[in-house]
This record gives C-alpha cells, structure tokens and sequence, in this order.
C-alpha cells in the first residue's frame, strides 16, 4: 500500500469519525431524533396564573407529550395569560371542550401542560380556543389558603 | 516622556501586526481557488492537524467525562436529583468544555507543531526557495493549513463531546447507579440541537478559525533563529489558549441568553 493511500485511509476515517460523532450528537443527546416534523396546529388556552410554564413545555394527553407551547403572552384586556399550544398534526380531533390544567412534573417543578378530552362532537381547529382551564397551583396560595381555614376552624 | 513613546510605540507595533495578520489571512483567502486543484495538499495537513490529534482529544474526552458523572454525581445527589446527571455532562460538554477544551489541546497539540514548522522553513528559507521557483508560498504552505484546521475543530469537538458523553454514563450509570433510561431520557430532552449543539460546533468553528491563524501568524512572522522559531512557539500556545478563553465568554454571552 502506498504512502499516500495510507494518508487517504486514515484522513477518510478521521472524517467519518468526526461525521459519526455529529450525528450522535443529533439523534442520541440532543432533541433532534425526537422532535416532530409533521407540522403542529395552534390552540389557544388562557389561564389566570401559568406559574412557571415556559416556551417548549410539553403539552400532553394521557401522559403521551402531543404537543409543546410555543409562545406566552399577557392579555391586557381581561388580565389573563395566553399560552399557544402547538399540537402535532397527527393528534387532530381533540374535542373544543377539551379541559387543559397546567401540572408539575417531578419535584423539581418542570410545569407542563395536561389536556383531558370532553365529550363535544366538535374537534379543536387552528386558532380555535380551549375554554376550560385550570391554572397552575402556587405554593404561596395553597399555604396561606391552608392557614386561613385553620384560622376560621380556631375561630369557630 | 519616555514611558508616553514606549506606550505609542507598543500600541503601533501591536496594530501594525494585526494588521499584517489581516493581510496574511486575505492572502489565504485567496489562495483557495488554488487549493481546491491540489486537494492533495489538504489532505495530507488534515492527516498532521485532525489525525493525530485525535488521540488526546480522545483520551480527554473521556476523562473530562468521567469527572463530570463524578463530580456532578455528588453535587447532585445531595438535592436527590441524579436523574438529571446525564443532562449536566451532555450541556456542560456540549456547549463549553468540548469546544473550549478541544481548542486548548489543538493549540498545544497542532498549533504549537504548525507554527514551528512554518518557522523552520522560514529560517531555512524554503519558503523563499519557493517563491524563487515562482510558487506563491502563502497560497502553496498556508492556505491548506488553515482549511485543514477549520475542517477539524468542529469534528474533534465532537469526537469530545461524544466520548465525553460516555464518560459520564461509564461513571453515572454503570459504577454509580444512575438508571440507564433516565440518563439518556433527560439529556434527549433538555439539550436542544439548534441551542446547544449547533452554537456549540459554531463555537468550534470560530476556535478553528483563530487557533490556525494565530499559529499560521506566529510561524509566518518568527524571527528566523532557532530562538525565535521557539519563541515563536511558546506564542502560539499562550496566545491561542487567552484568545479561546476570551472569545468563548463573548460567545457564551452571544448565544445563550
């Protein structure tokens, strides 16, 4: 084998190599070889308090993620939070009475989004709107409302 | 008085260097029309710059890894939340220590060994030889180099990052005990490709970029002695590594808000 048939061989693996480890890179570590490519619908949900749901929080029904919120926003005029879901294509037929709550994943407290399915005839569209929400349960809330009915109990 | 020049002096000397550095990276530039006739050329710095340095990006790779799983097994099982070891090690690689890390050894490792070459022949006048047999040195020497440098970086960063990966999960989950799934699981969900990995490679791209340069620079510029090939050198190395340090903070900043 020539000198410069060595130096291909070794050059060509050094690069199949660093293209391997790219493509790892893609499909095992990062999100790539999940993420949907199918295109997704838009659905409005608005909720009194989204706590600390972000951008790219899954959206799931049943516990299976059918779709990710992709922008957040303030309503100025009734005061409330608007979080767009993007629902993948695929999961089409959702019914617009469908009742979405925002849930903590975990201990650490990653917030998503859980849609349970009504029992309308009429299916959810893009842009169409989620009437019935829940919002997210703050801690701060809970405890005080806690102490409040224990403050009444004493008082009775 | 005299400190006022000597300042004067050391600012002009250090902008007429970068501006011939900008020169020489225009006269490479131009030089790659020519490349792409002898790809030859190419091919055989790729073997010197991206083959051999595999092995200690490789070997550093893996050991940066394992103390990552380590340290980030301990740190995080204090607040129980080891399932998130497996995104600690895929982040921390993916859009620092990869890039960064793998910068530093190729200036030690390529960097260092170009620009002694280039200073050698500088000293040898072979570069002189050349030009006298009316090949342009800076299109026939450089330019290969330097592509041959901004090809590997981003590849040997990877190599990084991948084995590094495997660090992690060789301590994590087979001396530690993380669970498999959950390892894998969570990094696939936290790392995000456009976020994380593409800034990470364009991070390595730009290290590339200005590692090959500095060295390229330095070896071009050497005063041509035995000494000064060595000090040469020693520039090259120290230069690179502040030049990495510095521009992946500005980047870091940049990209990840």
């Amino acid at each position: 084998m020539s000198k410069m048939r060595q130096i291909e061989i070794l050059v060509g693996a050094f690069m199949a190599a660093g293209f391997v480890a790219l493509f790892f890179l893609a499909m095992q570590v990062s999100n790539l070889g999940t993420v949907n490519t199918g295109g997704s619908y838009k659905v409005l949900a608005r909720f009194d308090n989204i706590g600390g749901l972000k951008v790219k929080s899954p959206v799931t029904m049943a516990g299976v993620e059918v779709g990710r919120v992709v922008d957040i926003y303030y309503d100025r005029k009734d005061f409330r939070a608007v979080a767009v879901l993007g629902i993948y294509s695929q999961y089409d037929g959702i019914p617009d009475d469908t009742f979405a709550k925002i849930l903590t994943a975990g201990l650490l407290g990653e917030q998503y989004v859980g849609l349970d399915p009504g029992g309308s005839d009429q299916v959810l569209g893009d842009g169409s709107e989620i009437p019935i929400t829940q919002s997210a349960l703050v801690l701060e809330e809970i405890i005080g409302q806690f102490i409040y009915g224990k403050a009444q109990e004493g008082a009775n | 008085m005299e400190w006022l020049a000597t300042l004067g002096r050391r600012g002009l000397s250090l902008s007429a260097r970068l501006g011939r550095a900008s020169l020489l990276m225009l006269a490479m530039l131009r030089g790659l029309p020519a490349l792409l006739r002898r790809p030859r050329l190419l091919l055989e710095q790729l073997l010197s710059v991206g083959v051999l340095t595999v092995l200690i990006v490789a070997v550093s790779g893996i050991f940066v890894g394992m103390v990552l799983g380590l340290q980030g097994h301990y740190i995080l099982s204090r607040f129980g939340a080891e399932a998130t070891l497996g995104v600690m090690v895929a982040a921390s690689l993916v859009r620092e220590l990869g890039p960064v890390v793998t910068a530093l050894l190729y200036a030690g490792r390529a960097g260092s060994a170009m620009s002694a070459e280039i200073g050698l022949m500088k000293a040898t006048e072979q570069l002189s030889g050349l030009e006298m047999m009316a090949v342009n040195p800076e299109h026939r020497v450089l330019t290969p180099r330097l592509i041959a440098g901004i090809i590997s970086m981003p590849l040997l960063a990877a190599m990084f990052s991948v084995l590094g990966v495997y660090g992690g999960w060789f301590v994590g989950v087979g001396l530690l005990g993380v669970d498999e799934g959950t390892y894998w699981a969570q990094m696939q969900s936290q790392i995000d490709w456009n976020d994380d990995v593409l800034n990470g490679v364009i991070k390595s791209v730009v290290f590339g970029v200005v590692c090959t340069w500095i060295a390229i620079f330095q070896g071009y510029e050497c005063v041509p002695t035995s000494e000064g090939v060595s000090r040469a050198t020693t520039r090259t190395v120290v230069h690179s590594s502040l030049a990495v340090l510095g521009l992946d903070f500005v980047l870091t900043a940049m990209m990840f808000d």
